[in-house]
């Protein structure tokens, strides 16, 4: 054999071009702005939410901790106007907890069901059921919550009116529930096929499986659905305006009515004329909402690196 | 030595994938304490044989198994209970998959889905598996840090510890050591040679040399046909009774 012809050598790899060099640049350049945008975003939005509140915040005779941690919320009140917000936040909290309650079991138990025991074609039809659910405009299951759901409470209960914190709760949980199942289903689908194969071929029960190798695995996925389900639940305003009876109290039991931040601002903001007090105040418990969720989001991200670290 | 016993009885085995048939009819046994090479060239249907033992090829949607399998005498296909089933063949795949658990964690799963709760038994099966699988100087200090996290070759001696957490009657290796140092992989086979003394050990290995050295009977897979099965010396003899064989343990194979 002779040395080797011109056709069997390897082509030369060309050089990278500038062009190519520098849309590469520039491509990094908008990703990462893109990146950077969402914290400018998250900003921006505190800082005008703020800056409507700015003017009561920083009068003379607005008391903050009254404004925390007092029950009454009489903005109208011509003698003795008073902007006490912990019934409202109390009943944010109470909701959301109550929902969450209900939807956190309920959802992941229906995500480990969809991805891990059920047949392929059932499994289609349940994920098409749950997006026609998670589709359903919120002021459809404020209407249901009012209507069924009430009447139902009623004769379940023989309580006096049927909208309250169990009717707000329960619409909540339902409305949760579909967030939780899709984002909990597409983590545990993330987790690789080889884990299950592995466990398996060691022994172990379909459900061995599930809680000790999947759930440990998908753990970040899991507690982000529950985080977007208790963000939706914290967020939503048609649906408990209408579902929760709208009385500002602290609630004793279920079956007393409740209103929630959102609710009260949703409901208010078109009558308080602008730049009055009230409408101050107003956004000041929009910027008291925005703490709320953002409190829940850190916590729940140092319980994740918690458990990371373990 | 004395074949008085069979661990696994297989008879018309046959599988495929979808349309495509893999292994095409064998019938062989294997019998206690022995060990059992399988050697033959890449796509034969090494892998597929053993997935067939512990019926792990259940998972796979397309496959078709047709004949029988008797481990121990009793029928795969009609266990009722397929997770002793598995906890009775321990499985070593060639790549490794850790579980994203600790070591501690991922030796103990056996044990602890068969029930086992009591600290200090896990504790010795741990430490006696790890030992086997000449892994326990190197992470003893580390029990419970991610198995993930260990080096490849690591990992694979990780999967072989807990292939032996369960006590299994029967081992099978799939190419073991094909991430494992030399001198490691010999202290691994002086373990195996031990453990013959209790169980049967399948040994699937593109070392040939490797089957050689340890196996006791070996056969010869090629395209899912048994060439040749004989006793190890006949098979890495001048004359096997076949020439395929000779042909690829000596390396002629084309
Ligand atoms: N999951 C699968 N789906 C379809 N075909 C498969 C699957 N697994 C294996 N096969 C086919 O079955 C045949 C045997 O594969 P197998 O993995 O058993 O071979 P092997 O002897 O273990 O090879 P190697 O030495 O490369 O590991 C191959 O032709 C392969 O393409
Ligand atoms: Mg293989």
């Amino acid at each position: 054999m002779n040395d080797m012809s011109e056709s069997d050598r390897l082509p030369t790899l060309p050089k990278r071009s500038v062009v190519s060099m520098a849309g590469e640049k520039l491509l990094e350049f908008i990703i990462r702005l893109s990146g950077i945008s969402a914290i400018v975003f998250v900003l921006a939005i505190f800082f005008f939410i703020f800056r409507e509140a700015a003017p009561i915040f920083f009068s003379e005779n607005f008391n903050l901790v009254k404004f925390l941690f007092n029950a009454e919320w009489y903005p109208t009140s011509v003698t003795n106007v008073r902007y006490g917000t912990l019934a409202l936040t109390v009943g944010s909290i109470s909701v959301t907890l109550l929902a969450m309650s209900i939807a956190v079991p309920f959802g992941l138990g229906s995500a480990v069901y969809i991805s891990e025991f059920c047949s392929p074609r059932l499994k289609e039809a349940l994920k098409i059921i749950i997006e026609l659910l998670a589709a359903i405009p919120s002021v459809v299951w404020g209407f249901i919550g009012l209507t069924v759901m009430s009447r139902t409470i009623i004769s379940l209960t023989g309580a006096p009116v049927g909208v309250n914190l169990l009717n707000g709760g329960l619409i909540l949980a339902l409305m949760s529930v579909p967030i939780i199942v899709s984002i909990a289903e597409d983590a545990l689908k993330a987790v690789p096929d080889s884990y299950r194969e592995a466990a398996l071929a060691l022994g172990a029960t379909n459900w061995q499986v599930v809680y000790r190798v999947l759930l440990p695995s998908a753990k970040n996925g899991l507690l982000a659905a529950v985080l977007l389900g208790i963000g939706r639940s914290v967020g939503e305003t048609m649906a408990v305006l209408m579902a929760t009876g709208h009385a500002v109290q602290i609630p004793h039991g279920l079956l007393d009515s409740v209103r929630t931040l959102t609710a009260n601002i949703a409901a208010e903001l078109g009558e308080a004329s602008a730049s009055s007090d009230h409408y101050h105040v107003l956004f000041l418990t929009g910027v008291l909402l925005f703490i709320l969720t953002f409190a829940v989001n850190l916590t729940a991200d140092f319980v994740i690196r918690g458990i990371r670290r373990k | 030595m004395e074949h008085s016993e069979k661990a696994i009885e297989i008879i018309d085995l046959r599988l495929s994938y979808g349309v495509k048939e893999v292994i095409h009819g064998l019938t062989f046994d294997i019998y206690r304490h022995e060990i059992f090479g399988i050697i033959g060239p890449a796509q034969s249907g090494k892998t597929s044989l053993l997935r067939c033992l512990n019926r792990t090829i259940d998972f796979e949607s397309s496959a078709t198994v047709s004949g029988t399998i008797r481990v121990d005498g009793s029928d795969i296909r009609r266990t009722k209970d397929i997770y002793a089933l598995r906890r009775k063949i321990g499985m070593v795949a060639p790549l490794p998959v850790g579980l994203p658990l600790s070591i501690y964690d991922n030796v103990a799963f056996a044990p602890r889905s068969s029930g086992l709760t009591k600290k200090a038994d896990l504790d010795s099966i741990v430490e006696r598996c790890l030992k086997q699988a000449a892994l326990w100087e190197e992470v003893k200090d580390r029990l419970h840090t991610l198995g993930t996290a260990l080096s490849g070759g690591q990992q694979q001696r990780l999967t072989i510890a807990r292939a032996l957490s369960h006590q299994p009657r029967i081992l099978c290796l799939d190419e073991f050591s094909i991430a494992i140092d030399p001198v490691t992989t010999m202290r691994i086979e002086d373990v195996l040679k031990e453990l013959r003394k209790e169980i049967t050990i399948i040994l699937v290995t593109n070392l040939t040399q490797q089957a050689r050295r340890l196996a006791d009977r070996t056969m010869f897979l090629w395209n899912g046909d048994c060439v040749e099965l004989d006793s190890t010396e006949i098979i890495f003899s001048d004359r096997p009774a076949n020439s395929k064989t000779y042909e690829y343990v000596n390396g002629i194979f084309g």
